[in-house]
C-alpha cells in the first residue's frame, strides 16, 4: 500500500535578509497517492457536525491520537509547514511538537476553517514556541493559512 | 489554579481584562487571544494559584463581576488521569514496558528489579535532586574474581524525552531476562559491569507528567523563584558556558550559574570521576532525531580516538538499521547537529573515558517528544 515517492528540493536562504522566507524549488518523482475518498469522508463528517469541533493536546502526553483526530493532526502538520517555511533561517530547525488547542469555526461557504494553537519545537535553541494559526481547507482547493501569529510563552502549558 | 468566568459589560472592562492578560501570566481558555475578548461574550481565564487573590482584587476594584468556574484545576486533572498504579502491581512480570511510567512507578520498579534479581542487581544512591529526591542507579554485575570494566548509561537528562527512561527500563529487562539464555549477553556480563541510571532529571520528569509535558530542564529556582530550570546537558564542566548556551534562566539551554552548579550534575560527575579509570564507555540517551553523536559539541576539533569512535558508532547504526530499517545518522555533534558546551558526553570523554556517545532515539520529528507508546517496543528493540 505505502510506496516511496522521492522529493528533491533546492532551498536558498537569503543571507542578506533573514526576514525573507527561503526560496524553495522542488520536484517530485513518482505519483502521490489519491486521497480524494478519505478527504471527502473527513470533509462531510466535519460539515455535518452539529457543534463545532473542539479538541486539545493532539497527540496527548503519551503520544496517542484518536482516529477521528488524525486528519486534524495531518491538517495542522501541513499548515505548520507553511509557518515553518515562512520563519526558517539557516540557523533554525523547526518541527511541530503538539497541537495545544483546535477549534472549528463554522463558515457559510464551502471551506472548513480551524483555529489552531500549536507548539513548534526549535532544535537549535530547544525552545517551544506557541503559534496561533487560522487554517482553511477544502478537498479540491487545498490548504490555506489565512492568518497566523506567534504567541507569548505563557500559552505553552496547562 | 482557578478558572474564572467573566462576561465583560463595557469596552472599558474589555480593555482592562486585555491589559491584565498582557501583564500577568494568565492562561486564556476562551477566547484564545486577548484581542478576541468582546463585551457581552464569555471569558474563561485560568489564573495561576499565586495570582488568584491579586486578580480577584483587581476585578473587584473595577466592579467586574466574575464566577469561579473551576475552583481547583489540579484536582480536576488528577481525577481525569487513570490511576493505574495499583492494578499493575509492582512485580516486574506484570510491568508493562511498552507504556510510559510516572516516577513513582519507576522507583517501585527499581526496588522490584533488585529484589527479583538480587544475584546480579544492586541499587545505589548517587545523590539527591534540587527538590530532594533520591537519584538511584542499578548496578548489573555478575560475581567474578576478575576485575571488570564498566559501561555507564543514563537516561532522562531532559524531562520531555520520555522514550529515553522507557529505553533504560527496557534495557535492564532485556539483560535480566536473557543473560542466561543469550550467549552474547552472558559473555558481555562475564567481562563488563553495567551501571544504569533510568532517570537522571527526576524533578523535571515529574514536572513533565504533572505540569508541562514539554519541559526540558531541571527545576532549580532562579531570580527569587521567578524562573526555573538549568539545562543539565549544558551544565557539565566541558568548556562550560562557551557555545550553544544561554546565560538567561528563561532559555531552554540555560547553562546554570556555573559548571556543575546543579546537584544532579554533581551527583553524576562525582561518581563518574571516582570510577573513571574503570569506565570503558559512557552512554547518554536522549530523543529525538535518530543520531549517534560523538564528541565534541564544543569544538569541531576531533577527539584523539575519533576514528575508533566513529567506527564503533557506524557499526552500531548498521546493526540498528538491520532491525527495522530505521536510519540513524552518525557523527560529531558540532558537525552534524549544532554546537554546544557543557554536555555530559563531552565531559566524559575529556576526563578520559574512551567511548562516549549520545544516542538521540526516534523519531525524526513526526511525533518528536510525544512518541506514541506503540513505538516504544520497536525503538527499544532496534536500539538494543
Amino acid at each position: 500500500q505505502d510506496s516511496t515517492v522521492t522529493c528533491t528540493a533546492e532551498v536558498l536562504y537569503h543571507l542578506g535578509n533573514e526576514n525573507i522566507a527561503p526560496s524553495v524549488k522542488f520536484t517530485i518523482e513518482g505519483e502521490l497517492k489519491n486521497t480524494a475518498e478519505a478527504d471527502n469522508i473527513f470533509y462531510n463528517r466535519i460539515k455535518s457536525l452539529e457543534e463545532e469541533l473542539v479538541a486539545e493536546n493532539i497527540p496527548d502526553s503519551h503520544g496517542n491520537v484518536s482516529p477521528e483526530m488524525e486528519p486534524i493532526r495531518l491538517l495542522a502538520w501541513v499548515a505548520s509547514g507553511y509557518i515553518i517555511w515562512q520563519n526558517s533561517t539557516e540557523n533554525t530547525k523547526f518541527q511541530l511538537a503538539q497541537i495545544k488547542h483546535v477549534k472549528q469555526v463554522k463558515r457559510s461557504d464551502e471551506y472548513l476553517e480551524f483555529d489552531y494553537l500549536i507548539l513548534l519545537h526549535e532544535m537549535v535553541s530547544q525552545e517551544i514556541i506557541p503559534w496561533q494559526m487560522t487554517v482553511l481547507w477544502h478537498p479540491q482547493h487545498g490548504v490555506q493559512v489565512a492568518q497566523d501569529s506567534r504567541q507569548p510563552n505563557t500559552h505553552r502549558s496547562n | 489554579d482557578q478558572v474564572l468566568h467573566i462576561v465583560p459589560e463595557t469596552f472599558q472592562q474589555v480593555q482592562l481584562l486585555q491589559h491584565l492578560c498582557s501583564t500577568l501570566p494568565l492562561d486564556l481558555w476562551k477566547p484564545l487571544l486577548p484581542e478576541d475578548i468582546w463585551a457581552g461574550e464569555d471569558l474563561h481565564i485560568r489564573v495561576p494559584a499565586p495570582l488568584v487573590q491579586e486578580v480577584k482584587d483587581s476585578l473587584d476594584q473595577h466592579m467586574i463581576s466574575y464566577k469561579v468556574l473551576i475552583p481547583d484545576v489540579q484536582e480536576l486533572v488528577d481525577q481525569s488521569m487513570p490511576r493505574e498504579m495499583s492494578s499493575h502491581g509492582q512485580v516486574p512480570e506484570g510491568y508493562v514496558y511498552t507504556q510510559y511510567h510516572p516516577m513513582e512507578e519507576i522507583y517501585q520498579w527499581m526496588t522490584q528489579i533488585q529484589k527479583s534479581n538480587s544475584e546480579l542487581v544492586t541499587q545505589h544512591s548517587l545523590g539527591t535532586t534540587i527538590e530532594n529526591r533520591t537519584m538511584y542507579y542499578l548496578q548489573i554485575s555478575q560475581p567474578s574474581d576478575k576485575p571488570k570494566k564498566i559501561i555507564w548509561m543514563d537516561c532522562g537528562i531532559h524531562a520531555r524525552e520520555w522514550i529515553s527512561p522507557a529505553f533504560c527500563q527496557w534495557f535492564v529487562k532485556e539483560i535480566l531476562q536473557n543473560y542466561k539464555s543469550d550467549p552474547k549477553i552472558s559473555r558481555f556480563l562475564q567481562n563488563l559491569d553495567l551501571y544504569i541510571l533510568p532517570v537522571l532529571n527526576i524533578d523535571g520528569y515529574i514536572y513533565s507528567w504533572e505540569k508541562d509535558r514539554l519541559w526540558r530542564k531541571n527545576r532549580s529556582p532562579h531570580m527569587g523563584g521567578t524562573c526555573y530550570g538549568t539545562d543539565l546537558n549544558r551544565n557539565f564542566n566541558s568548556s562550560w558556558g562557551s557555545v550553544g548556551v544561554s546565560y538567561n534562566c528563561s532559555s531552554e539551554i540555560f547553562c546554570g550559574s556555573g559548571p556543575e552548579s546543579e546537584p544532579e550534575t554533581r551527583a553524576v560527575a562525582q561518581f563518574i570521576e571516582r570510577k573513571k579509570s574503570d569506565i570503558l564507555c559512557y552512554l547518554t540517551i536522549h530523543s529525538y532525531g535518530q543520531y549517534i553523536l560523538t564528541p565534541y559539541g564544543s569544538t569541531t576539533k576531533p577527539p584523539s580516538n575519533s576514528e575508533e569512535l566513529m567506527h564503533v558508532a557506524e557499526k552500531a547504526a548498521a546493526a540498528l538499521m538491520g532491525k527495522y530499517g530505521t536510519s540513524y545518522e552518525v557523527g560529531s555533534t558540532s558537525l552534524i547537529l549544532y554546537s554546544n558546551s557543557g554536555s555530559s558526553r563531552d565531559w566524559a570523554h575529556m576526563i578520559g573515558i574512551p567511548f562516549s556517545y549520545t544516542f538521540e532515539l526516534r523519531d525524526n520529528g513526526t511525533y518528536g517528544f510525544v512518541l506514541p507508546p506503540e513505538q516504544i517496543q520497536p525503538t527499544c528493540e532496534e536500539t538494543m
